[in-house]
């Protein structure tokens, strides 16, 4: 997997998790996998098309979510409240992969970006040749954060798009 | 959260009406809470562009803050259908994804400004108080935090 493509995301998560709880965060692993990914916790899923395509999964542990759920949502938010706390770790993805796209899309590639969604199956698809999945875990005040990115690099859409601009 | 000076309509001194379009619930009420800190009133809610629409009708707003990426019907769509039946509607885009193309094609198609998420509250009071101009009054004094 292109690292160029990877980098915004991890800048991404850094600042948009930093503003968020108010307290710096780290990268604990940064691995690469092939194998189905198993989730850990509460997690969304965005997909993209166009030049770029693949998905990422943005999974916290469940503590985690509600502590990050109270920050952000400035109340007190407990455990047992999955909806508020589902809530919210989809609209932090939205927040960390839209900021992510905003850096490739200003680098020049052009893609689509679908609304998160619960992703809610135990394991996700697997990884190919094509798209192996990047797999970065983030240490922040509130729990561990997990951020799962299998991307490709459609390079024909690319050239059809020169193509049709030139 | 910080204290803003309550932003006011000129007219008849009430609060600012806003409607508050995205389709995360968690994302109206975080922009909700921020927008009553500044002394408005939320009327209305909506999850996507189609309900945007009309409850912008149904509501006639002061501001509308839209979000981009939604189901059904996409943000940048619904601010342009609204601004095309109501040429004086303020529409602020409010979203993650803050590409220049992206930018560019909701202030073409009528919306007032941009907003990047994760939104700053400063920020977001700043642009209310822009995008209002003569119709809206802030305290004497008032600025971020006053």
């Amino acid at each position: 997997m292109r690292m160029d493509l990877i980098q915004p995301f991890i800048n991404s998560a850094d600042a948009v998790l930093a503003q968020g709880l108010e307290s710096p965060i780290s990268i604990e692993n940064l691995t690469m996998e092939e194998e189905a990914y198993r989730r850990k916790g509460i997690a969304a899923e965005v997909c993209l098309t166009g030049e770029i395509e693949g998905r990422i999964i943005f999974d916290v542990d469940q503590p985690a979510a509600a502590q990050l759920a109270s920050r952000l949502a400035g109340v007190p938010v407990s455990e047992t409240n999955d909806e508020l706390i589902r809530e919210a770790v989809c609209e932090l993805a939205n927040q960390i992969i839209g900021n992510a796209v905003t850096t490739l899309n200003d680098q020049g590639f052009h893609f689509h970006v679908r609304p998160p969604a619960l992703h809610t199956s135990e394991q996700g698809s697997k990884g190919s040749e094509d798209t192996e999945a990047l797999v970065m875990g983030f240490k922040t005040s509130s729990g561990n954060v997990f951020m799962n990115v299998a991307l490709r690099y459609h390079r024909r859409r690319a050239a059809d798009r020169a193509a049709v601009a030139g | 959260m910080e204290k803003f000076a309550p932003v006011t309509r000129s007219e008849d001194g009430q609060p600012v009406r806003y409607l508050i379009v995205d389709d995360s619930v968690f994302a109206r009420k975080n922009l909700a809470r921020m927008v009553e800190t500044f002394g408005g009133q939320v009327v209305g809610e909506a999850g996507d562009g189609v309900s945007a629409i009309s409850e912008y009708e149904r509501l006639t707003p002061d501001i509308v803050l839209m979000d981009i990426t939604m189901p059904q019907m996409e943000g940048i769509e619904a601010a342009e259908k609204i601004v095309r039946d109501h040429p004086s509607a303020r529409i602020v885009m409010v979203s993650s994804v803050g590409y220049q193309e992206n930018i560019v094609a909701a202030l073409q198609r009528g919306a007032r400004h941009f907003v990047q998420k994760p939104v700053k509250a400063e920020v977001l009071y700043e642009v209310i108080k822009y995008v209002m101009r003569d119709d809206g009054t802030a305290a004497r004094g008032a600025g971020a935090g006053a």
